[in-house]
């Protein structure tokens, strides 16, 4: 058997010591509080954020500190929220507070917006207040791009014409105007060009209006104009239900990319087309979110962050790692996805700063669910492996899709929310 | 010195539910187990997201802890071979090996039956995004 080698506790203890456990107007906690192997930073309380803080606090049985930075106070689930544009779910049933999370694992929380980074100093500025880290973690989800569309940028046209892209408010504002707009009207959404966040969504959106409109509104109509070639996710599929579902309701336009927006008329023009829309719903072109900007985490011609697959740490500043949709990994954006990066990157940094190395294999499974209608739901299903040689992860043999929906899977679907939200917030 | 065994002896036992005999503070560990603790432990915490936190699940999807590991095994190579259908398993037990379904079978037979909750829901508030 081999020993294992030293811990290295006194380096660690240094390198934290010199950071030191400043902070200047959070001061709930001190220096003296210090656990012995360091503090993480996590930036962001998301999917990603908040599961790495829980197993970073579980696995390394409490001796790394881990505090959140999180701008919002309440956790407003993207997943399950085109079910309120459906109509079968509520906001209130995505939304959830973080006080088991913090209680159960003793993770640290401040809530408050991070508006610098300085990684020379190891130090993070938030609006109220600053800290500083031995280890940070960026996982702030996605930010939009509106250098396209500079009209939408303000929050006045997005009252009017919701992207619904981070759930909350702008969901429930495009469900009221689902629900006031007139039998035989248009609801116009769009697909923004891949990469983006959750590869199936849009398309799930669609059949979620469609579901609504098919009871309550027969003759409404939907178009939705895709800046890509096809359908970017579980395109079998979904082009079989718009086809034997939604028969007539759904007029799916490819190749369809927006070039301007009108607001006030809600009245876009595409390099093909012009349409006029009742409702319209734009979802932006994405990039990683600001705190990564702020970092210098991302290249100026590529907008996603660059990691090592074994660590998340970013390839361009040292002891910050990056998770969830910031990265760039050429895989599903997903909170499942999200999820197992955390675990990942947690994993790494225990091994890390207990003096250990890393996990050289990582492999995970993620299984993403859509509803097609309140009830029945269908699947993409893959197990994600590190390829030494390529050094990213690829999808190991034998994933796939459902064959069909069926109300079996939407019950899955429904356990599989309630398992991440449980295993997430608690 | 007194840290570091501590630690790991922890980890081993919360971890990986692996044996351990003798006097915890003097164990001595090898690198492999630890690997395979970590290799093991995230690709057990992805089948999270369905089959709850450790494996105990809060949904219909069946609670994976404390379940017998031969049974476990054998459930899972039937998903791999196809003699047992499924909607959704067979895409994942394709994916992994045997070595590490086994290793995932001893992992959840040693853990721990909780009754397991989804967190509460809340009002969304008027101040939120
Ligand atoms: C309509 C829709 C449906 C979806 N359905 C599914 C699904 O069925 N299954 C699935 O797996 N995925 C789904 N997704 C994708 C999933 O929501 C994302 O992949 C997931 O949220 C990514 O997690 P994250 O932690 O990277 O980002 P987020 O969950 O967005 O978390 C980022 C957090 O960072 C915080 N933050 C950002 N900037 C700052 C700052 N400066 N200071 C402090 N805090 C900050 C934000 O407030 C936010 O809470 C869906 C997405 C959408 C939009």
């Amino acid at each position: 058997m081999n020993k294992i080698v030293t811990l290295n506790r006194r380096a660690f203890i240094k390198t934290a010591g010199a950071a030191g456990a400043l902070l200047l107007s959070h001061n709930s906690f001190s220096r003296a509080s210090k656990p012995p192997l360091g503090r993480v930073v996590i930036v962001g309380g998301g999917y990603a954020g908040t599961t790495a803080a829980k197993y970073i606090r579980m696995w390394s049985l409490g001796n790394i500190e881990a505090v959140v930075i999180e701008k919002s106070a309440q956790f407003v689930s993207c997943p399950l929220s085109n079910l309120v544009l459906g109509g079968s779910k509520s906001i209130n049933d995505l939304t959830f507070g973080y006080d088991l999370v913090k209680k159960n694992h003793g993770v640290k929380w401040l809530n408050d917006e991070v508006t610098t980074i300085d990684s020379a100093a190891k130090k993070v500025i938030m609006q109220r207040g600053e800290i500083s880290y031995d280890r940070l973690i960026i996982a702030p989800g996605v930010d939009f791009i509106y250098d396209a569309l500079p009209n939408l940028q303000s929050a006045e046209a997005q009252q009017q014409i919701p992207h619904a892209w981070k759930a909350g408010w702008q969901t429930v504002n495009l469900r009221k105007q689902l629900e006031a707009m007139p039998d035989g009207g248009i609801f116009v959404m769009n697909v923004p060009k891949a990469p983006y966040r959750c590869p199936p969504g849009p398309y799930e959106r669609a059949c979620q209006v469609a579901s609504y409109f098919k009871t309550h509104k027969p003759t409404a109509k939907i178009i939705v104009l895709d800046a890509n070639p096809e359908i970017v996710s579980k395109k079998g599929l979904f082009t079989k239900v718009w086809a034997e579902m939604y028969a007539g309701m759904i007029d799916y336009r490819p190749n369809n990319a927006m070039v301007e927006v009108d607001v006030s008329s809600k009245t876009v023009t595409t390099d093909f087309d012009k349409v006029k829309a009742d409702v319209l719903n734009i979802i932006p072109p994405q990039r990683a979110g600001k705190p990564a900007q702020m970092a210098g985490l991302t290249e100026t011609d590529y907008p996603w962050c660059e990691v090592s697959f074994l660590t998340y740490e970013s390839k361009l500043v040292p002891n910050i790692h990056v998770i969830g949709d910031s990265v760039s990994a050429g895989l599903p954006k997903s909170a499942h996805m999200a999820t197992s990066q955390a675990r990942v990157c947690a994993n790494a940094i225990v091994a890390l700063m207990s003096g250990n190395a890393p996990d050289p294999t990582p492999v995970f499974a993620n299984t993403c669910y859509s509803y097609v209608n309140d009830k029945q739901a269908m699947h993409v299903a893959n197990v994600y492996r590190y390829d030494a040689g390529k050094k990213i992860m690829v999808s190991a043999d034998g994933g796939g899709v459902s064959t069909s929906p069926s109300e079996q899977e939407g019950q899955y679907a429904s356990a599989w929310a309630a398992n991440i939200w449980s295993d997430v917030l608690t | 010195m007194k840290l570091k065994a501590w630690f790991l002896v922890n980890l081993l036992i919360t971890s990986a539910g692996l044996p351990l005999t003798g006097n915890a503070a003097d164990a001595v560990v090898s690198a492999d187990t630890l690997s395979n603790t970590f290799h093991i432990r995230t690709l057990a915490a992805s089948c999270a997201a369905c089959h709850g936190t450790q494996g105990n699940s809060t949904g219909i999807t069946p609670t994976l802890a404390g379940v017998d590991a031969r049974y476990f095994t054998a459930q899972m190579l039937a998903f791999k071979d196809g003699s047992r259908p499924a909607t959704v398993m067979h895409h994942h037990a394709k994916g992994i090996n045997v070595a590490e379904i086994n290793f995932l079978a001893n992992y959840f037979s040693q853990q721990k039956r909780i009754s397991s909750q989804p967190p509460k829901t809340q009002t969304l508030k008027a101040n939120h995004e």
